[in-house]
């Protein structure tokens, strides 16, 4: 996983609320057996005139302008802007996999669903949350500004508009460490394997019937 | 101190904690299906290591498979692939079962685990897959998880998890005829909203939900993570040891007796404390219809679509309207004046044997509205299906028109051939109405099967009391 340390990104919005995955990443892209190349596929249906297949070039696809991740402002644009509930639905990784190829670094939103808020962390995205507030100050700031940029410092905990104002977030300790270093979770837990091996001999004696 | 039945299962699986609260938490079963699992096998293989304990996988190939057509094989390369893969997969690490297509116990993985008693009390399972809350119908910690995750159980049988808060939804009475776990769970979503049980563990409870079947908790704990809830569950109780005894990987002998009086421990203890509590009437509840794009856009059945000019909140707003527009809808119109094109009666919410016995007894002697296109039955695995055909289901439907169909998700994702067309409306028994959930352009209503039964024989949404 790379490490997320701080980030000085183009900021896109997405004004709404409960984005699910099956809009972040579409199921005929799931049939994948890789990590990688979600990206030109993210948000298929709202992105592209026609119907996506696996497989296509989807530089040949006519592109709906209205949707506004095509429009020319903000192509490049790392840091996604959103409403509440956003990654609700399916578990599919698929979604922050397709976030990241895209170019996605940082998502900052009023509420994460569970699972994709989990998904993010294991990618190396930072989701971040902000009071509703901030989030619709942002919006209008980003509406208003072409070449929006926000500065995202996790060591700091703080998202940092161009006007200088910082907004501080919270992220639990242990992710934040494992984002600064871009640490694998599996190899952190295979520190506890003895831990691991007398939980599972206690509980071979005393939940017999879960072994079977 | 009193503790919830969410203490108790967080409490008997830490292995280890830190200071700030995060734990390493023991998986017992890991259920593994085709889509979400490749990556973790490679991930794994790449970074050379072993899988810590095979006997906790039971694995199925369902989201991919087709449903007729079974001697043909699957046709869609990219489909082939990944189900081909799952079985390479499973044949080079092992399993404590595994039942791949065609398979004749093979299945959707929620449907399967319980029904081979794969799933027991206590447990703590996982699963690359949202809906796997299901399986809190048996008193379990079961959530969904991320591929990455997928990986992390493989290789260490623990997962890194914060406890989550504590929900407690409470329906009490009886439910009216006609009326079922599906518009309990609709009509729960409908109150709390989609991301109302976020960093909750919900547990279900109160007389309406004792006197659920296990097929109707399922049903319940399915649709948790529609209410934002990771999962759900309900305690433990006569209907959940009877629903266990004789299942091929129920415990046997001594090893019964001594399960089921711990398992009987497995409820919140009197006067535990919950972080919140939400308490419905079971008489309250009408059959459910969803009429927008998230679960939380529901009404019940004599009601009419909400009116965005109705809503202050401008983003909620633009919301409504963009649902009602995608749907194809207009504010104030009477949801039983909306016009199906098809139906789907499946889907690892509502594909069990109950739930087609409450399709059959609508669709008994009755006949598919000539302006529905296509009824699909679709059982959650092959127990299921030869269950059906035992009590003679299979017969009932297709002589009203519906298609009999092979097992597997189907039409809830469309991931293999079964899906709407742009802008084909349908009545289905899933559990995800979101644009394009069940093919570009499809338009979803999320309903119970008898009400999808109903529907199809109307032709448009209609009150299944009024055909019982």
């Amino acid at each position: 996983m790379e490490k997320f340390v701080r980030l000085d990104g183009l900021v896109a919005p997405l004004d709404r609320n409960n984005v699910d995955t099956d809009a972040i990443i579409p199921k005929q892209f799931l049939k994948s057996i890789k990590r990688s190349g979600f990206g030109p596929n993210a948000f298929d249906e709202w992105r592209y005139m026609d119907v996506g297949q696996p497989g296509q070039d989807c530089s040949l696809r006519p592109k709906n302008p209205n949707f506004v991740l095509n429009q020319p402002r903000y192509q490049g644009a790392q840091v996604l802007l959103t409403r509440q509930n956003f990654g609700c639905g399916s578990s599919r990784e698929h979604a922050p996999w397709a976030l990241l190829d895209f170019g996605f670094k940082a998502v900052i939103a009023e509420s994460f669903a569970d699972i994709f808020f989990n998904n993010c962390f294991k990618n190396g995205i930072l989701p971040i949350v902000l009071p509703a507030a901030e989030v619709d100050a942002l919006f209008k700031q980003v509406e208003a500004t072409p070449g929006y940029k926000l500065v995202v410092d996790l060591p700091a905990q703080a998202v940092i508009r161009p006007d200088g104002y910082g907004i501080p977030f919270q992220v639990d300790a242990f992710r934040k460490e494992c984002l600064l270093n871009g640490w694998d979770d599996i190899g952190l837990t295979l520190r506890h394997a003895d831990k691991i091996h007398e939980f599972e001999e206690k509980r071979r004696i005393e939940q017999p019937w879960l072994f079977a | 101190m009193p503790k919830t039945l969410y203490d108790k299962l967080w409490e008997s699986h830490v292995v280890h904690q830190e200071d700030d609260g995060t734990a390493l938490i023991y998986i017992d079963r890991h259920l593994i299906h085709e889509v979400t699992s490749p990556q973790a096998f490679e991930g794994l293989k790449l970074a050379g290591r072993k899988p810590w304990r095979v006997s906790s996988i039971v694995a199925t190939a369902d989201h991919n498979t087709p449903t007729d057509h079974w001697d043909e094989g699957i046709l869609d390369p990219v489909s082939r692939l990944q189900v081909e893969t799952l079985d390479a997969n499973i044949r080079e690490v092992g399993a404590l079962a595994y039942f791949p297509f065609r398979d004749p116990k093979q299945g959707i993985v929620h449907v399967v685990g319980p029904e081979n008693g794969a799933t027991l009390p206590g447990m703590t399972v996982v699963c690359g897959d949202s809906h796997t809350s299901t399986h809190g119908a048996f008193a379990c910690m079961a959530h969904g998880i991320g591929t990455s995750e997928v990986e992390h159980v493989l290789a260490t049988q623990c997962l890194v998890q914060k406890k989550s808060k504590t929900l407690l939804v409470a329906v009490e009475g009886r439910l009216g005829k006609g009326v079922t776990a599906k518009d309990i769970a609709l009509a729960v979503i409908g109150t709390i909203g989609t991301a109302g049980g976020t960093g909750y563990a919900i547990e279900f409870a109160g007389s309406a939900i004792r006197g659920l079947s296990m097929e109707g908790r399922m049903t319940l704990c399915n649709m948790a993570i529609e209410g934002g809830a990771r999962m759900g569950f309900v305690a433990v109780d006569d209907t959940t040891i009877d629903y266990l005894r004789g299942r091929p990987f129920s415990p046997r002998g001594d090893a019964w007796e001594k399960a089921v009086a711990y398992w009987r421990t497995l409820k919140s203890d009197e006067g535990a404390r919950f972080d919140r509590v939400i308490q419905l009437k079971a008489e309250d509840i009408q059959p459910q219809v969803t009429w927008g794009t998230s679960p939380e856009m529901v009404v019940g059945i004599g009601a009419t679509v909400p009116d965005p000019a109705k809503q202050t909140d401008p983003v909620k707003r633009e919301g409504m309207e963009r649902a009602l527009q995608y749907m194809g809808l207009n504010p104030n119109m009477g949801i039983k004046d909306i016009k199906v094109d098809k139906i789907f009666i499946g889907s690892c919410t509502n594909s069990r044997i109950e739930d087609l016995r409450e399709a059959a007894a609508v669709a008994k002697g009755r006949s598919v509205a000539a302006s529905v296109k296509l009824a699909l039955v679709v059982p959650g695995s092959g127990l299921v299906k030869r269950q059906a055909e035992a009590e003679g289901l299979d017969k009932i439907f297709t002589a009203a028109g519906f298609q009999w169909r092979e097992p597997g998700c189907s039409m809830c994702l469309a991931m293999n051939a079964d899906r709407l067309e742009p802008g084909e409306r349908c009545a289905s028994t899933s559990n995800r109405n979101f644009e394009g959930r069940q093919g570009p352009g499809g338009r979803t209503h999320l309903v119970s099967p008898a009400m999808a039964a109903a529907a199809a024989i109307a032709g448009h949404f209609a009150d299944v009391r009024d055909l019982l």
